[in-house]
């Protein structure tokens, strides 16, 4: 019992980093159909960005803010530079500037930090809280409550802002939202800005647990791509419950099976769903017009 | 039909020409090893090409082709005992079963769909060769022995250049050949309306699933080569930046465009070698490459010049 506990508690912390990535998919996707595959990068250079204004000298609180808001602004120079200007291309060229953008912003961080790993430290120690037998950081515990505030962040200004309801009508239909007057083109630019500050959140938020280094968001993006696809693409509710899903599948078949093949568990979880569910847990089904 | 033939071969002639006339210009080994190395490359992205340019179905997984090709030279004879060259069909038979299995579920997939499936299924293998160390020697790969070919050992750049211009050039002639056939030219159907063409008795899933194992084929032995080229291979051969390149040149070089694939090949291949004193800019400048090509050269290379130059690709 306390191994299960043990491994259902490091499941749900890397699952709602997961959950993270795959919420910023998700808002994109449904703003532009915009598959970002640079969205790792973001978790990586907010983790990345506040080590080194640590090492620095900045207080790390500061060093923090600056680094979403460093992020924000890659995120907003990628949408202008290289989403807007392709406006209308094909999914794989989409798909493949993204990742041209990915292996960019990796080259750069390589460059402008370094290739170690990097830790950042604990907010409340690293004294492990003991329960029925499992022990529990206390930045897991972190995790989990940074991660459920942004969600419900992200939920109240979706739900009850004029904005975030733009950016739902924009994710409806983008001729219709245009026609009452939304500007789309600023919308998607939002949807990539609020991406990228989630994505430095969660890399704010899992840097102490699981360093970071300039190479981390790679496998971070297949996987919350993952998260997404199961869960349903487009459903940010189903970005939320796949990312837990997935965490958890990774946990329990490393704890398990095998550690070995822990990083295999999210591609087979991707091809079984595929092939089961398209439309993933969550997702709607999608009728092809013809 | 010979008309065709001729005007297919007389296609090639050109790219054969400069190939055979290149290494005039080779001032060392060392230039000889780069074009060894965009040829083994052009091979793979041409068989990626009939997939993506004239069927129009993404695979962002085709490294995982490279590595079975790769490490089925690597094992066989190390382990069995089996000759190179046996291997390499080997190889290629394995990819292709394994391309006909995981082939039938996943090509119904579309799109994004479609993009991330056979994502999975390279990234898998990458992992499966990391892994399985007893077999593969894990994360620092394995050696790879030479080939030989009836007493004649192939080995040095040069051989290498001549070797896999000839087999590049076989696999240009055939992929031509595959799309001025029934089997072509209904890919290109699939290509235009998947609903168009099924109405018009076009199997398509089986169409489909045909090119899927070609162009498996295709990166096998092109993998084959690359480990037998090197002498050792590694797991990176199937990883997804790997297969993120052989996306790369099939766009860059054009889709649909066999010349355009050699390009591409060459673009993608030369660069990095031309970057290493700015070794650490390198990636930085790839990445960067990549965007601008896309954007601003979205049809590919080739085409675009063709269209400039005012007639077809």
């Amino acid at each position: 019992m306390a191994e299960f506990l043990q491994f259902f508690f490091s499941g749900l912390t890397v699952g709602a980093i997961y959950a993270l990535v795959a919420l910023g998919f998700t808002l994109i996707y449904n703003a532009s159909d915009v598959i970002n595959f640079a969205q790792g990068e973001f978790v990586m250079l907010g983790g990345m960005t506040t080590v080194f204004l640590g090492l620095a000298g900045v207080p790390l609180p500061l060093a923090a803010l600056v680094a979403v808001i460093a992020t924000v602004a890659v995120g907003l120079a990628l949408h202008r530079f290289a989403i807007e200007p392709a406006r209308g291309a094909s999914a794989v060229t989409l798909i493949m500037i993204t990742i041209g953008a990915s292996i960019f912003l990796r080259g750069a961080a390589q460059v402008v930090f370094d290739k170690r790993f990097h830790g950042l430290p604990h907010l409340f120690g690293t004294e492990p809280i003991r329960l029925g037998g499992a022990a529990i950081l206390p930045q897991s515990l972190v995790v989990l409550v940074g991660a459920a505030c942004v969600v419900v962040l992200l939920w109240l200004f979706i739900d009850r802002t004029l904005l975030g309801k733009a950016v739902i009508a924009t994710a409806a239909n983008r001729l219709a939202a245009r026609l009452v007057g939304i500007n789309t083109g600023r919308i998607v630019g939002l949807s990539f800005a609020v991406s990228a500050a989630i994505g430095a959140v969660a890399g704010l938020l899992v840097t102490p647990i699981a360093l970071t280094s300039y190479d981390v968001g790679t496998l971070l993006a297949l996987k919350g791509f993952a998260a997404a696809m199961l869960g349903g693409i487009g459903s940010a509710l189903g970005a939320v419950v796949g990312g837990l899903l997935l965490g958890m599948f990774e946990a329990f078949s490393a704890g398990y099976v095998s550690s070995k093949y822990k990083d295999a568990v999210a591609f087979l979880v991707i091809l079984a769903v595929l092939f089961a569910m398209p439309q993933g847990l969550l997702g709607r089904g999608r009728v092809e017009r013809v | 039909m010979r008309a065709l033939v001729t005007h297919r071969l007389a296609a090639l002639a050109p790219v054969a020409a400069i190939i055979v006339a290149l290494p005039a210009f080779f001032p060392s080994a060392y230039y000889y090893r780069v074009a060894a190395l965009v040829l083994i490359f052009a091979l793979a992205a041409v068989g990626l090409n009939l997939l993506m340019g004239f069927a129009g179905q993404v695979s962002l997984g085709h490294a995982g082709f490279l590595g079975i090709g790769g490490y089925v030279v690597a094992i066989g004879p190390t382990y069995f005992a089996l000759p190179s060259w046996l291997c390499i069909v080997g190889g290629a038979v394995v990819s292709g079963v394994v391309a006909f299995v995981v082939g039938r579920p996943i090509l119904r997939l579309k799109g994004h769909y479609l993009a991330v499936a056979t994502l999975g299924f390279g990234v898998l293998v990458a992992i499966v060769l990391t892994n399985e160390a007893a077999w593969t020697g894990g994360p620092d790969g394995m050696s790879v022995p030479r080939l030989v070919l009836f007493e004649w050992r192939v080995r040095g750049s040069d051989t290498w250049y001549w070797v896999a211009g000839a087999s590049f050039l076989v696999g240009a002639v055939l992929a031509l050949n595959l799309i001025d056939s029934p089997t072509g030219r209904a890919l290109r159907a699939i290509h235009d309306s998947e609903i168009a063409s099924s109405v018009l008795a076009i199997d398509v899933a089986r169409k489909k699933l045909t090119v899927f194992v070609v162009s498996a084929v295709y990166a096998s032995v092109a993998g084959s080569y690359l480990a037998l080229f090197n002498g050792h291979v590694t797991p990176d051969i199937a990883g997804f930046l790997r297969s993120i390149e052989l996306v790369a040149m099939v766009v860059l070089g054009g889709m649909g465009s066999i010349a355009g694939s050699l390009v591409g090949a060459a673009v993608i291949v030369v660069l990095p070698q031309t970057l290493t004193a700015l070794h650490d800019y390198e990636h930085m400048v790839l990445g960067l490459l990549l965007m601008v090509f896309m954007i601003f050269l979205r049809r590919g290379v080739v085409p675009s010049l063709a269209a400039l130059a005012g007639r077809p690709a």
